[in-house]
């Protein structure tokens, strides 16, 4: 365990590290980004469970870890194979937040796409980054905002030029490695869709070994006028993984956007997803699921900004929960004093399969435009014992039948996804984690006591 | 050997004796109807034959084809061709009636050491059972029950016995709320069914089902106790009569 004071000197030592040798060390603006961002991050430190927007989540377990910056590790094919998905444009991978082009396949992507490493794109050609890089995150507001662009240094960065449809997702796959020392790493994304393009990026979190690791992600999305983009984040580390990410999406005219977060691995989770409707008609689609057990604490925070007259919102998010596990929806809306017939719906469903699973959902609405719809709804239940035993009844064994409820209602989540490899792809996860969880909660419903699979977070430090 | 053989049957609901000792006896291709007014414990009789575990039994056994019944968990019971036509339909939001009509088929297919039917195989057959219910294919592909109005819900049940092809068939009150359309055709799904090695209850309120499905046996269940039992006359002797009249001649001649 480690003092506040302690902390920051283990963190202004990796950072003096970074700035000798970070990409685009040399460009002032973006030394300047990051030296505010730590100044930042300096002054705020980590937040605590009286700020607001962290009442449900404790990051002390992350404040008081003697985090390093993660090396690149060398991993080999064979050991990044499993994580592959079928069908995809291109496949990107990042290991400890370093883009790996040995590891990675550019496929044959249509002209007009442009994927890259964020480091070559910083050293090779920082000009048309510059316009919106960083542009669009609150480093303000959050500290792990402003602590990742103090560390931004590499991840993934995907141009996709006017008019330009990409069928396949996009898939940048990031794999935290085992270290001697708990590891961090501080992937930064940066995806620009101009007007009228359309494609889809999968993120996908996932560790090998097991070791106290912290991946602290941002993600910058700009959809230009009239783009049509989904977006998946998807976490499945192990239990040993403190995971905070953070979207920030820009949306421009008639942009449609939809944003799909998957929850599924992590000990400590927290994701937040931030748009701003900031053009006429825009229409966003947050759509999450998040399924957990042992000890697992999954934090799904949404700020959805209405900036512009008719646009559309919807949040749908279910919730999993067995043993332990802590759920948290936080549903902020804020709609802008012009942001006049604004539509925004907000919906929160979760099981909870074990006494001591827990969810705390809360909207948070501010409304400073007269003319607008919003509405919010959030239920809590539990299996439905009737439509089990109706499924035993007929054959089907009492672990295929909690299975086959849960992945029903997993897959209201699903339905909302567009048909394609990316969809595909979060099917298979589910079943294969729903399994586990039908599993627990088997043991639970016997009476048997399910092992802790995860840790207490005031033990790590 | 008979297939079923209730013996002095007790059940208890939240600590109150609903079946106070029930003896049945059935052998296959035999069909019996039992009645009785509402609250009588019928529901729970077909519920702890298909092995509901919410309820208590207290005494007695149940031998189903020489096998312990009490023993078995609801799909053991399944698999081994118990099934039960529910009273009141469950509704499964997510889940398609189709893929779970498959699913329990494959379940019951494998426990029996069968090969598991994909969905092509699957088709034929299960396009056949619906036309004999005069079902729509459509429908099978929306939510299991979701949506379904009570007539539809009730020839859904039959369908899945058609599909299953139990050994045993309880089905609890699957005429009730039915027009008289909808009462034929359930009926001659059901009459489809009946095999020399198939037995099938009847559970009913009303005598009207048993013109259709003439039963070999009648048992009439008051409060928890079979009070007379008879062939398919005593239905129709019930129907003039009443359950009253019938609950207290039967008070006369058995002694408390
Ligand atoms: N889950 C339960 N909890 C408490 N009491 C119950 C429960 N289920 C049934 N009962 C009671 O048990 C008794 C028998 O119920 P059962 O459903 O078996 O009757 P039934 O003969 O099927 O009636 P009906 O004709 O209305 O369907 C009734 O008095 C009912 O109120
Ligand atoms: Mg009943």
């Amino acid at each position: 365990m480690i003092t506040a004071t302690e902390q920051l000197e283990i963190y202004l030592e990796s950072f003096t590290e970074l700035q000798k040798r970070a990409a685009g060390r040399d460009l002032p603006w973006l030394r300047q980004l990051r030296e505010d961002a730590f100044a930042r991050f300096c002054e705020v430190g980590f937040p605590n469970t009286h700020d607001e927007d962290w009442r449900f989540t404790n990051v002390s377990a992350i404040a008081r870890a003697p985090f390093q910056l993660a090396q690149d590790g060398g991993l080999s094919n064979e050991e990044v194979e499993p994580f592959r998905i079928k069908g995809a444009a291109c496949q990107l991978v990042f290991v400890n937040g370093r883009f790996v082009r040995d590891l990675s396949s550019i496929g044959k992507l249509p002209a007009g796409v442009n994927v890259n490493g964020l480091a070559e794109e910083i050293n090779g050609n920082p000009r048309v980054l510059e316009a919106h890089f960083g542009r669009y995150l609150d480093t303000r507001r959050d500290a792990f905002c402003a602590l990742n662009t103090a560390f931004a240094d590499d991840g993934a960065y995907v141009h996709i030029r006017k008019g330009t449809i990409v069928e396949d997702p996009i898939f940048l796959l990031f794999i935290s490695t085992v270290g001697d020392a708990p590891l961090m790493s501080h992937p930064r994304n940066l995806i620009v869709a101009e007007q009228e393009s359309q494609a889809t990026i999968v993120e996908d979190y996932v560790s090998l070994g097991e070791s106290t690791a912290f991946c602290n992600t941002v993600t910058e999305l700009v959809a230009g006028d009239n783009a049509v983009i989904s977006h998946y984040m998807i976490e499945r580390e192990h239990r040993q993984a403190f995971n905070v990410s953070t979207l920030r999406i820009q949306q421009g005219r008639s942009a449609n956007v939809a944003s799909h977060s998957v929850l599924l691995g992590g000990g400590l989770v927290r994701n937040n997803v931030h748009p701003v409707l900031a053009g006429e008609g825009g229409e966003c689609l947050i759509n999450g699921l998040f399924i957990g057990n042992g000890q697992q604490h999954l934090d799904n925070y949404m700020l959805v900004e209405h900036a512009s007259p008719h646009c559309g919102s919807r949040q749908f998010y279910n919730g999993i929960l067995d043993d332990r596990a802590h759920g948290v929806f936080h549903g902020r809306i804020i709609v802008h004093k012009d942001a006049q017939k604004t539509d925004a719906k907000q919906t929160n469903r979760n099981l909870l399969l074990s006494d001591d699973a827990q969810i705390d959902t809360k909207p948070q609405l501010e409304i400073y435009a007269d003319d607008v719809k919003c509405t919010h709804g959030a239920t809590i239940g539990q299996i439905d014992e009737n439509a089990l035993f109706y499924l035993r009844s007929r054959g089907i064994d009492e672990l295929s039948a909690r299975k086959l409820l849960l992945f029903a209602f997993a897959s209201e989540c699903l339905d909302r996804m567009k048909a394609s490899p990316a969809r595909e792809h979060v099917e298979e996860l589910i079943h294969g984690h729903l399994l586990e969880v039908a599993h627990s909660a088997n043991r639970f419903a016997t009476g048997i006591p399910s092992e802790d699979t995860g840790r207490k977070w005031e033990e790590i430090g | 050997m008979s297939l079923l053989e209730v013996r002095n049957l007790k059940v208890n609901v939240d600590n109150h004796e609903i079946l106070k000792g029930i003896d049945l006896e059935i052998n296959p291709g035999e069909v019996h109807s039992i009645m009785g007014p509402n609250g009588s414990g019928k529901s729970t009789l077909a519920q702890v034959l298909a092995r509901r575990e919410s309820y208590d039994v207290t005494g007695g056994e149940i031998l189903y084809d020489g096998k312990d019944l009490l023993a078995m968990k609801p799909e053991d019971a399944a698999c081994e061709g118990i099934f039960m036509a529910f009273q009141y339909p469950v509704e499964i939001p997510g889940i398609s009636n189709a893929y779970f009509l498959r699913s329990a088929l494959n379940a019951i297919r494998k426990y029996r050491g069968q090969d598991e039917l994909d969905a092509m195989d699957f088709l034929p057959m299960f396009r056949e059972k619906l036309k004999l219910l005069d079902m729509d294919e459509k429908q099978m592909n929306r939510s299991v029950n979701e949506g379904f109005s009570g007539g539809e819900k009730k020839r859904n049940e039959i369908l899945q016995m058609a599909v299953l092809e139990p050994k045993l068939a309880i089905l609890d009150e699957t005429d009730s709320g039915l027009d008289i359309d909808a009462l034929r055709i359930v009926a001659n799904g059901v009459n489809a069914m009946r095999s020399p090695e198939r037995a099938i209850i009847v559970v009913t309120h009303y005598q009207r089902l048993l013109n259709y499905i003439v039963p070999d046996f009648v048992h009439v269940l008051v409060n928890g106790r079979i009070v007379r039992s008879g062939g398919p006359e005593l239905a129709l002797e019930l129907e003039e009569k009443g359950y009253g009249e019938i609950e207290s001649e039967a008070r006369q001649v058995t002694p408390a």
